[in-house]
C-alpha cells in the first residue's frame, strides 16, 4: 500500500451532504474486473452530459462545463472538500480507486459513511472528518482564494490553512500507523496465523456446527 | 461467565476475537464469507499476485446475481462485458475451489437471499460479503456486515479482518404495526426517523413487540436497510421464529449437533440490564405505509402526506439538497404523494424478494390488470428456489395475468447493471432499498416503498394507500 504522511495540495469543493457510492462511481463501470482507469469515470453522471459505458470512449462525450472537476483551476486538485455521511451507499472500493486514480489522495468532509471510510486507508487514501463548523469556514475560504491549498499533516492529525490555522483531526492508531508505513494489512495478520489457528481449533470444539458444511 | 449484562451485540464480538491489540483494533474470525461477481475479482488477483491461498474454502459461497439477465438464460449473457464478470467469478471458484452457484443453478439467486435459504447463514456467526447489504444476516442474529474488496482479499487470505468494536443502538418499536403496514414500512419510517447518517459508528439492535412479530422474511427486509440509516450491521435477538427457519435448511447441523447449536442459539438476544450506547422508541401503531420523495432513502414520508416545501426548511445546507432532489425527482412542493403517477414498478432486490413479499404483491394484484400508463411492471423473484416456490402456489399467473412480468433471479433493476433499467426521467415504485440518484439507470427516478404498495401503484398508476385500496 502507497503511504501517506503529509501532502500540501489544491482543494476543489464539491458543496453537498451525502455523496454517494453511486455517484462518484456509477455501477455500469463496477463490471471492469481492473483495479484501475476508474479516475475518468468519477462522479461520472455530474461530469457529463451524456451516459457513459466502459466501453465508451471518454473523448467522444459531452463533459458538463458547470460541474466542478471539469473547471481548470480545480483539476489538478489532490484534496476534495464536501459535506456530512460522505462516501455513504454502497460497499464498492471502487468509489475509493476513482478517486485516487483521478488524482485526489484525501477527502476532507464533516462525516463518513463507515465502509466508505474503511476502504479508504486500504489505497493510501485518506479520509479527514472535521467539524460541520471548520468545513464551513473552509469552503468560505475556499470560494473566496482561488488556487487555494491545503496541508494535511498525518503524523500530526492537523489540517493547517494557507493563514496557519491548525484544525486537529481523529484517526485511531492502528490505520495511522499502517498509512504511514504503507503496510501491507494482510501480510501483518498472517503473522498472527498461530493465533488463527489456536482459536479455530477452540471454536471445533464449541461450535462444531460453524463448520459443517453439506458435501 | 462474566456477570455485566451484555447486548447481543457484545456476545458475538466476544466469541469472534482472536486477537485484541489493545489499542482498539481487534483480529475478529469471519464464520461466512459470501462472495459475488461485483466485487470480488481484484481480491482474487490480490491472492495470486501474492502467491496466497484462501484460509478456509468451506466458509466460502459464491454466487453471480448483479449481472446476470433476468430474461431467457439459454443463450447465455449477451452484454460482453458483464459476461467477462461472471466468467471471472466461475474461473476464479474452480481454481480455488470454493463452491459456487452457477448461473443456472435452480439455487442461484441473490446473495442475501441465498445464504438465509441454504442456511448457510446461522445465528451467532459471523458473515461477511462484498456487499452493503449484508446487513440483511443480522435478521438471524448474526453478525454481519459489508467489507469492500481490499477486505474480501483480507478474509480469503486470513479467515478475519481487523475491526474495532462499533457503539450499540437500540431501536424498539413498541406496540404492533396496523393493517397493510409491513417490515418495509417499519424500516423506512425508523430511517426517516434517524437518517441515513443516523446509525453511523453503530450496530443497531431492532427490538420491541413490533419486530418480535415478524417472520424472519420481514427481519431481513427491516435489517437489510440498517445500512441505510447509516449502520454497518443490524441486528434482531434470537428466538424460535429464527430456530424453526433455519431447521432443515442444506447447511444447517444435523441430529445431536443441530441440538447444540440450538441450545446457545438460545443464549443470543441482550441480557436484561444490558445497556446501549443510545436507544430510540418507536411507536408502531404511528408507523404508516411509507413512499420516498426524494434521493436519499431518508427523504420519506407517509402515502398520505404531500411533498415537503423547501421554503418552509431554515438550514440552508438542508434545504439545497431538498431543492436538488426534487429537481431531480421532478416533483413539485406540497403535490399530494398519491398524485405521483409511475411508468415503472419493481418488485424484487434483496429487500423483498422472498417469498412473503411476492405473496404480499400478489394478493393486490390478483384479479387485477396493470394501469396503462404503467410501461412495465417487473416482478424478479430472489431466488431460483424461491421462483419455483412461488410457481407451486400459482403467483407467476396471477403476476402474468394482471400484465406483470415474470423473471428469472437476480439484482435487476435494484442498480440496472443488467439490461432491465429505467430510462431518463422514468419514475418507478420500487422495493428495493436505494433511491439514488441514476440507481435504477441514469436519469431514473425511484421511490421506494412495500412489495403492496408497489403492487397497487402498478395497478392505479400512481401510489395508493394499500390499506384503502380494493
Ligand atoms: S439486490 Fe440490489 S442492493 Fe441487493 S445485492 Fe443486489 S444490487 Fe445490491
Amino acid at each position: 500500500m502507497r503511504a501517506f504522511t503529509t501532502l500540501t495540495a489544491k482543494v476543489a469543493p464539491l458543496d453537498r451532504p451525502n455523496v454517494d457510492t453511486d455517484a462518484i462511481i456509477p455501477k455500469q463501470y463496477l463490471k471492469s474486473i481492473k483495479r484501475t482507469g476508474f479516475g475518468q469515470f468519477l462522479f461520472d453522471d455530474w461530469r457529463y452530459l451524456d451516459a457513459g459505458d466502459l466501453d465508451i470512449p471518454v473523448a467522444s462525450r459531452r463533459p458538463n462545463p458547470d460541474f466542478v472537476l471539469n473547471q481548470p483551476a480545480y483539476r489538478d486538485a489532490q484534496i476534495l472538500l464536501s459535506r456530512e455521511n460522505f462516501g455513504c451507499g454502497s460497499s464498492r472500493e471502487h468509489a475509493v480507486w476513482a478517486l485516487d486514480d483521478f488524482g485526489f489522495r484525501a477527502v476532507i468532509a464533516s462525516s463518513f459513511a463507515d465502509i466508505f471510510y474503511n476502504n479508504s486507508f486500504k489505497t493510501g487514501f485518506l479520509p479527514v472528518a472535521l467539524t460541520a463548523d471548520v468545513i464551513e469556514t473552509l469552503f468560505r475560504e475556499l470560494a473566496a482564494n482561488p488556487g487555494y491549498t491545503l496541508t494535511i499533516d498525518l503524523p500530526a492529525q492537523r489540517v493547517i490553512t494557507p493563514g496557519g490555522l491548525a484544525h486537529a483531526f481523529d484517526i485511531d492508531a492502528f490505520r495511522k500507523d499502517c498509512l504511514i508505513r504503507g503496510l501491507d494489512e494482510i501480510g501483518l495478520t498472517l503473522q498472527h496465523a498461530d493465533a488463527i489457528r489456536a482459536y479455530e481449533a477452540r471454536r471445533r470444539e464449541q461450535a462444531p456446527w460453524l463448520f459443517t458444511n453439506p458435501v | 461467565m462474566s456477570a455485566t449484562p451484555r447486548t447481543l451485540y457484545d456476545k458475538i464480538w466476544d466469541e469472534h476475537v482472536v486477537r485484541d491489540s489493545g489499542d482498539g483494533a481487534c483480529l475478529i474470525y469471519i464464520d461466512r464469507h459470501l462472495v459475488h461477481e461485483v466485487t470480488s475479482p481484484q481480491a482474487f488477483d490480490g491472492l495470486r499476485l501474492n502467491g496466497r491461498k484462501p484460509w478456509s474454502i468451506a466458509a466460502n459461497l459464491a454466487v453471480a446475481d448483479h449481472n446476470v439477465p433476468t430474461t431467457d438464460r439459454a443463450g447465455g449473457i449477451t452484454d460482453p462485458i458483464s459476461r467477462t464478470q461472471v466468467d471471472a467469478l466461475d474461473s476464479n471458484c474452480a481454481e480455488f475451489g470454493i463452491t459456487e452457484f452457477r448461473m443456472n443453478d435452480r439455487r442461484q439467486g441473490i446473495v442475501h437471499v441465498i445464504g438465509p435459504e441454504q442456511g448457510a447463514t446461522l445465528p451467532g456467526m459471523t458473515v461477511v460479503c462484498g456487499d452493503s447489504h449484508t446487513s440483511t444476516h443480522g435478521a438471524f442474529g448474526a453478525l454481519a456486515f459489508g467489507i469492500g474488496t481490499s477486505e474480501v482479499e483480507h478474509v480469503l487470505a486470513t479467515q478475519t479482518l481487523v475491526a474495532k468494536k462499533s457503539r450499540t443502538l437500540r431501536i424498539v418499536v413498541r406496540g404492533q404495526v396496523g393493517p397493510g403496514v409491513t417490515a418495509k414500512d417499519i424500516v423506512l419510517a425508523i430511517i426517516g426517523r434517524i437518517g441515513t447518517a443516523g446509525g453511523t459508528g453503530y450496530a443497531i439492535e431492532f427490538a420491541g413487540e413490533a419486530i418480535a412479530a415478524l417472520s424472519m422474511e420481514g427481519r431481513m427486509t427491516v435489517c437489510n436497510m440498517a445500512i441505510e440509516g447509516g449502520a454497518r450491521a443490524g441486528l434482531i435477538a434470537v428466538d424460535q421464529t429464527t430456530i424453526d427457519y433455519c431447521k432443515g435448511r442444506p447447511y444447517a447441523p444435523k441430529g445431536e449437533t443441530w441440538d447444540r447449536a440450538v441450545a446457545h442459539w438460545r443464549t443470543l438476544h441482550s441480557d436484561d440490564g444490558a445497556v446501549f450506547d443510545s436507544e430510540v422508541v418507536i411507536d408502531a401503531q404511528s408507523i404508516q405505509p411509507q413512499v420516498t420523495w426524494g434521493t436519499s432513502p431518508e427523504m420519506v414520508l407517509p402515502v398520505t402526506a404531500s411533498v415537503p416545501d423547501p421554503a418552509s426548511v431554515g438550514d440552508a445546507v438542508k434545504r439545497s439538497g431538498m431543492e436538488k432532489a426534487l429537481a431531480y425527482m421532478g416533483l413539485q412542493p406540497n403535490q399530494p404523494i398519491e398524485s405521483i403517477a409511475i411508468d415503472k414498478v419493481f418488485i424484487g432486490s434483496c429487500t423483498n424478494s422472498r417469498i412473503e413479499d411476492l405473496r404480499a404483491a400478489a394478493s393486490v394484484v390478483r384479479g387485477k390488470r396493470k394501469a396503462a400508463n404503467v410501461k412495465l411492471a417487473l416482478v424478479v423473484p430472489g431466488s431460483g428456489l424461491v421462483k419455483a416456490q412461488a410457481e407451486s402456489e400459482g403467483l407467476d399467473r396471477i403476476f402474468t395475468d394482471a400484465g406483470f412480468e415474470w423473471r428469472e433471479p437476480g439484482c435487476s433493476m435494484c442498480l440496472a447493471m443488467n439490461a432491465d433499467r429505467l430510462e431518463p426521467g422514468e419514475r418507478c415504485a420500487s422495493t428495493s432499498n436505494r433511491n439514488f440518484e441514476g440507481r435504477q439507470g441514469q436519469g431514473g427516478r425511484t421511490h421506494l416503498v412495500s412489495p403492496a404498495m408497489a403492487a397497487a401503484a402498478g395497478i392505479a398508476g400512481h401510489f395508493v394507500d394499500v390499506r384503502s385500496f380494493v
